[in-house]
């Protein structure tokens, strides 16, 4: 039933078909009493294309979080409709959604002393076929400890294997997270913030790794940020959100403007290029007091 | 690639059948001596040379048949045999919500006594008693349903009071457990004490957490209860596992998590009931246990929930067994026992988590 899915929706990635379609898309949260609040998402249209990087920009409450959760079907599609690889959202169950679409949290919190391997294995859950006399003891199979381990020699977290993920420092845990994602084998890649709480070293080894991946794998890969400059410098295309509605998408040129900036973020800001990629880059401007 | 692999597989810490079978392998052997050890001790001294046989005895049927069975030995088969099986029961389904729970609340300090999960069944069960259900007696297959039904409620109550915006912050859980098991603990005051004596005296020693076992068919059902409930946990081991990733990514892997956790409420609830029922309320065996073994073992549920059961039936075995031996020939609730060694350790972890968790 779910296989010919599976393989249509790779063959459809071969020809470059969107790998992402939002069609018309509004969302909106309801109160405890059960009460429509107002819209979070508001008729938004856009698509990805495979192998993109799209970046997801916009002031805090603008949906960005609530649309990264809808893709990864996390939160339900209000109204229209998004497609994954061509195929509703809505007609795909959340183990087919996780054989597809990975997502890397913002925070991860490890109470229980796990491994770094241990914490990668568990990406092959949604691969996983339970047999129910093993109760699941030796359930990792040859193929789920190869993807396991390329999956950690790609973000190059092999020599932390036995380590305990709650002794990471934070640029290694997300390269952990990261490689848990990986090794779900995904065609899409989600990444909320993937950069926030990290230090500029470990900003930069993350994102040189998402553009490294996306190669290499051919990953599309949709990230939400709220740093102008990396969503600038590191993705192929912008979306801006402002209140729940697509105020512009386009690439970096298009959308990091003094202009558009003001108009969504309310606030003047330096914007100039990048001396090394001549892309936008955002700056604050000096003060006035 | 497949060098790379195994090499690789070996030096991790990736659970494998090998290292399943050793750990599980070794702690049954453990067991089994301690049994044979808690079998010794107690207000009639018995020599090791006839537990065995005692044992066999059982096990052949024969003992009533035999012409004049010597006085240890029907203590033995009689009362200390299942006495020490029932601790070990007791204590090994006590570990295994303990790890549960603690997994589905992403909370390393959960135990079903410290978060009022043993107060709920045991009103369930007070209940059932003041109203004279299944009557004085505890009888078998009802006072488990009203601590199934207690416990339940007592563990759905917690989670709605704990929770805020998808969350289960550590603290609040905590705090929830506490106020939960005051009020409940009220209430349970508050039947003893329209009781006749007579019958809340037996009510409250009961409630302190005690072992006196059940006539055998009784623990034969119990055993096969507690084995059936501990056998579907095993199966969501994997899950437990997923869980702790958190609940969004949990079902960012696939997992249905509302289904998951209804589940394993009721699963957790299922088993307090039927030990609440039969031993009152022994604390933080749930608690300490799962820790030591995860500190041992690491955090793989699929290794950690039956290496906790059988350490737990290990532990409140050994619990019980002071508790029969230290003020011989009084004893002396175990429920004590186990509150003097856990309490410390619950402290301690607390402390030890604040400078690191908050």
């Amino acid at each position: 039933m779910t296989t010919p899915t599976i393989g249509r929706a790779s063959s459809l990635l071969a020809v470059d078909g969107p790998a992402i379609q939002v069609e018309r898309l509004s969302f909106r949260y309801y109160t405890m009493e059960g009460r429509e609040r107002k819209w979070t998402l508001d008729h938004l249209s856009f698509h990805v294309d495979a192998g993109e990087i799209l970046g997801i920009v916009g002031p805090n409450g603008s949906g960005k979080s609530s649309l990264l959760k809808i893709l990864s079907g996390l939160l339900p599609v209000g109204e229209g409709d998004v497609l994954l690889a061509g195929l509703s959202l809505q007609k795909r169950s959340q183990a087919d959604i996780a054989r597809l679409v990975a997502v890397v949290p913002q925070e991860y919190v490890q109470v229980f002393p796990f491994t770094v391997v241990e914490t990668v294995l568990m990406g092959r859950f949604p691969h996983r076929t339970a047999r129910w006399w093993s109760m699941g003891i030796g359930d990792e199979t040859a193929n789920d400890l190869a993807c396991a381990h390329q999956a950690m020699v790609d973000t190059d977290v092999v020599s932390l294997a036995d380590r305990l993920v709650s002794n990471l420092s934070g640029g290694e845990r997300q390269r952990v997270m990261i490689a848990r994602a990986l090794a779900q084998e995904p065609k899409i890649l989600l990444l909320d913030e993937p950069t926030a709480f990290l230090d500029i070293n470990h900003q930069i080894e993350v994102c040189s790794l998402i553009t490294r991946l996306r190669a290499e794998r051919r990953l599309t890969v949709v990230l939400v940020s709220h740093d102008l400059n990396v969503a600038s410098q590191y993705c192929d295309r912008v979306l801006m959100l402002k209140e729940g509605g697509l105020c512009r998408i386009g690439s970096p040129e298009e959308t990091i403007r003094p202009d558009v900036l003001r108009m969504v973020y309310g606030c003047d800001v330096v914007v100039d290029a990048h001396p090394q990629t001549g892309r936008p880059r955002v700056t604050m401007p000096m003060s006035t007091v | 690639m497949a060098l790379t692999v195994s090499s690789w597989a070996h030096a991790g810490s990736v659970l494998t059948v090998h290292r399943w079978i050793t750990v599980i392998g070794g702690l049954l052997l453990a067991c089994v001596a301690v049994l044979v050890l808690c079998l010794q001790f107690g207000a009639t001294p018995v020599n090791i040379g006839n537990v065995v046989p005692a044992i066999m005895h059982l096990f052949r049927g024969d003992l009533a048949g035999s012409p004049s069975p010597e006085t240890s030995e029907i203590i033995m088969v009689q009362i200390r045999f299942p006495r020490v099986l029932m601790g070990f029961l007791v204590g090994g389904s006590l570990a295994a919500v303990g790890v549960t729970l603690q997994a589905l609340l992403r909370n390393p300090l959960a135990d079903p006594y410290v978060l009022g999960v043993s107060s709920g069944s045991a009103l369930g069960v007070s209940l059932a008693i003041l109203f004279g259900i299944g009557s004085t007696f505890l009888l078998f297959p009802l006072l488990p349903l009203f601590g199934f039904a207690g416990g339940l409620l007592a563990l759905i109550l917690i989670y709605r009071l704990a929770q805020s915006k998808s969350r289960l912050p550590i603290h609040s859980l905590l705090l929830a457990g506490v106020i939960l098991n005051a009020i409940l603990t009220a209430f349970i005051m508050f039947i003893t004490s329209i009781m006749e004596p007579n019958r809340s005296a037996g009510l409250m020693a009961w409630l302190m957490g005690s072992l006196t076992a059940p006539g055998y068919p009784a623990l034969g059902i119990f055993f096969l209860y507690v084995l059936f409930v501990l056998a579907v946990l095993m199966h969501k081991a994997q899950l437990l596992n997923v869980l702790t990733l958190g609940e969004e990514t949990a079902r960012s892997l696939g997992v249905e998590t509302e289904g998951v956790k209804k589940h394993l409420f009721a699963l957790t609830a299922l088993l307090t009931g039927a030990i609440v029922s039969v031993s009152g309320m022994i604390g933080f065996v749930g608690m300490v246990v799962p820790h030591a073994v995860r500190l041992l073992i690491g955090s793989d549920h699929r290794l950690l929930l039956p290496a906790s059961a059988l350490v737990g039936g290990m532990f409140l075995a050994l619990a019980d067994t002071i508790a029969r031996t230290i003020m011989a020939p009084a004893e002396i609730p175990v429920g004590i026992v186990t509150a003097l060694v856990g309490g410390p350790f619950f402290l301690y972890l607390l402390l030890w988590r604040k400078d690191r968790m908050l």
